[in-house]
């Protein structure tokens, strides 16, 4: 690798492909994806439905394994035809951080502990954890609900409690499944803002699906997908100091 | 942080409702268990109120309570002359059925001799029959109260003491009077009877007769020798103490504590489903959760543990309420509820199991959830 470490590929995948079922009935989610998200880099993923979108997200959140292809997560080779490393768990829990289109927080747990759980599963002490959840509540502007539930939260202070719950363990790669679906096109602006902000500051990549046209101006760059191939690759308003290249 | 308390808390009425149901189901399990105690202790309550070594029957029987047994009223002075006899006496036992205030109660009448082994050991209220006729000792569970007077065949009765916890193996009530009056009671006809009797020629028919005579051994000389004796040279069955207990327990009442067993093997599997259900039902409920947790990067021994604190949680909790229940309660039932410490003990380690074991579907569920679930709207 050549590029400087602000510059640092995150995620790089080679001829990716992701089939379901066989024969007559074998389904091509994910066709030859080559492609390469820098850190600092936030991509939007667009399609129409079926086109392959949250498979992808799917195989970089290590969630799926994929058929045939090369994937590297943050320099670690995750997957390489037919080999997959075993401990994905770990590795989604020290590497990446999920943003859901619905907010997913734990509902028997209060905003703190929704970020802290994080913590605990890391093995971080109870005290340690509730700490860091709190600062990081505070960072992302909803430490005032810090003890409410989530039931008791509006839309956007979800949000960002479940932003601040993938964003806790300081993960290289965020992965968004429309992270702006369920909010207002005010607070959809807001919050990509912040991931934007969050991608520079702590030198992440950050991965989103969308099909929302308010946000395509925050994405540096577009992955268009159709029937499971990378169809085009759209650049967009792209900070100074940021790599990204994809095929 | 404890996810599976936290959950609990959550929905904490409904997590109370459910135990409240369960523990309803616990409650019967354990009531069987009370049950089938309370019956070996009131099928053995007599024996062991009469507290005697030897039980001396009919020849060819194992009487009184197993099978029915008569013996002349004279045995007893020749079981009391033998050796290693410290003291004998004679007993008979009659089932009665008494009409209470509009309300029929059912009573086994034992004779005995005041004075020698065969009468009430312990009186809780009153005293000792004083006089030869017309006095009672009754059971506290008769209703009885000391003064008051019960008429039984032909006479009326004095209640003169009463006992504590002394029924038949049927649960019936007992009370005590003495032998003469006992055996008038049974043997003894009404008048018209007897000129009808004496019409037809028939003799005159022996009531000095007696169902068993009871002796205490002296305590140099082994019991089952001087059973010996009796059986070899006066030709009349013998019972130890011990076997006595186990005639009724394993024989008379084995088919009822079988059906019991068989009850409360059928409500345990019951409850391994139910138990089952309900965990399986709130581990689907959470599914989601459970996605989002395996997504973030709980491991399986996170997710199992959740399941499985709160299984044993709602188990241990309606175990606890159910027990609680049948103890409040155990005093409105009909029959004796016995619960023992071994007893208690043991079904706490089954309810342990059992939930164990109603957990494996839910874990099972639990540890199949696509982490990508939660990614899906």
């Amino acid at each position: 690798m050549t590029e400087s470490t602000d510059r640092l590929p995150l995620v790089e995948t080679k001829g990716l492909s992701k089939h379901f079922g066989e024969g007559e009935s074998r389904v091509d989610a994910l066709r030859d994806i080559t492609m390469t998200v820098s850190q600092g880099e936030v991509v939007g993923l667009l399609g129409p439905s079926g086109s392959g979108k949250s498979t992808l997200l799917n195989a970089i959140g290590a969630i799926i394994e994929p058929n045939e292809g090369w994937m590297r997560l943050d320099g670690e080779v995750v997957y390489d035809n037919r080999w997959m490393r075993r401990d994905l768990r770990r590795l989604r829990l020290e590497k990446i951080g999920f943003i859901f289109q619905t907010h997913n927080l734990l509902p028997f747990l209060d905003a703190t502990d929704n970020v802290a759980v994080v913590y605990y599963l890391a093995g971080i002490p109870r005290a340690e954890g509730l700490k860091r959840a709190e600062e990081m509540l505070e960072y992302l502007q909803v430490g005032h609900r810090k003890h409410a539930m989530p039931s008791q939260l509006s839309g956007g202070e979800a949000q960002r409690v479940a932003i601040a719950r993938a964003l806790a363990n300081r993960p290289r790669i965020i992965l968004a499944d429309e992270p702006t679906a369920a909010l207002d096109s005010v607070r959809a602006g807001i919050v990509m803002d912040l991931l934007r902000k969050l991608a520079a500051e702590q030198k992440a990549a950050i991965i989103a699906v969308t099909h929302d046209e308010k946000i395509f101006d925050r994405f540096d760059r577009i992955f268009k997908l159709r029937d499971g191939l990378l169809v085009d690759i759209e650049e967009r308003a792209r900070p100074k100091n940021q790599n990204a290249s994809g095929t | 942080m404890n996810l599976a308390w936290r959950d609990i808390r959550y929905k904490f009425g409904r997590f109370v409702l459910t135990c409240l149901g369960l523990s309803l189901l616990l409650a019967v399990v354990i009531t069987m268990a009370a049950m089938n105690r309370g019956q070996i202790e009131d099928a053995t309550a007599l024996v062991r109120a009469i507290g005697a070594d030897l039980w001396i029957v009919e020849a060819d029987t194992v009487g009184p309570f197993a099978e029915s047994s008569r013996i002349p009223g004279d045995t007893r002075e020749m079981i009391a002359r033998m050796h290693g006899v410290a003291e004998a006496g004679s007993i008979t036992l009659q089932n009665v059925q008494l009409d209470r205030a509009g309300r029929k109660v059912r009573l086994q009448v034992v004779g005995y001799e005041p004075g020698r082994p065969g009468g009430p050991v312990q009186i809780a209220v009153g005293r000792e029959i004083m006089r030869s006729h017309y006095e009672m000792i009754a059971d506290r569970q008769t209703g009885l109260k000391v003064g008051e007077t019960v008429r039984l065949g032909r006479n009326d009765y004095t209640v003169v003491g009463e006992t504590r916890g002394v029924v038949t193996l049927s649960g019936d009530s007992i009370v005590y009077v003495t032998l003469r009056d006992a055996q008038r009671l049974q043997f003894e006809l009404t008048p018209p009877a007897a000129r009808r009797e004496t019409a037809r020629g028939a003799q005159r028919e022996q009531t000095n007769l007696v169902n068993a005579v009871v002796a205490r051994i002296t305590p140099d000389v082994p019991s089952e020798e001087v059973a010996e004796v009796i059986r070899r040279w006066k030709h009349l069955s013998v019972l130890t103490d011990q076997q006595q207990q186990d005639f009724l327990t394993v024989n008379v009442i084995e088919r009822a504590r079988r059906q019991l067993g068989i009850f409360m093997a059928i409500l345990t599997v019951v409850s391994v489903v139910i138990i089952a259900l309900i965990i399986y039902t709130l581990t689907m409920d959470k599914i989601r959760e459970i996605a989002t947790l395996k997504l973030i990067g709980a491991p399986n021994r996170t997710i199992v543990g959740l399941i499985l604190q709160q299984a044993l949680l709602m188990g241990l909790a309606s175990y606890f309420a159910g027990t609680a229940m049948v103890y409040a309660f155990k005093a409105w039932f009909p029959r004796r509820l016995v619960m023992l410490p071994e007893d208690i003990a043991a079904l706490f380690g089954v309810v342990v199991v059992v939930c164990l074991l109603a957990s494996v579907l839910g874990v099972r569920a639990a540890l199949r959830v696509d982490p990508g679930r939660a990614l899906t709207g």
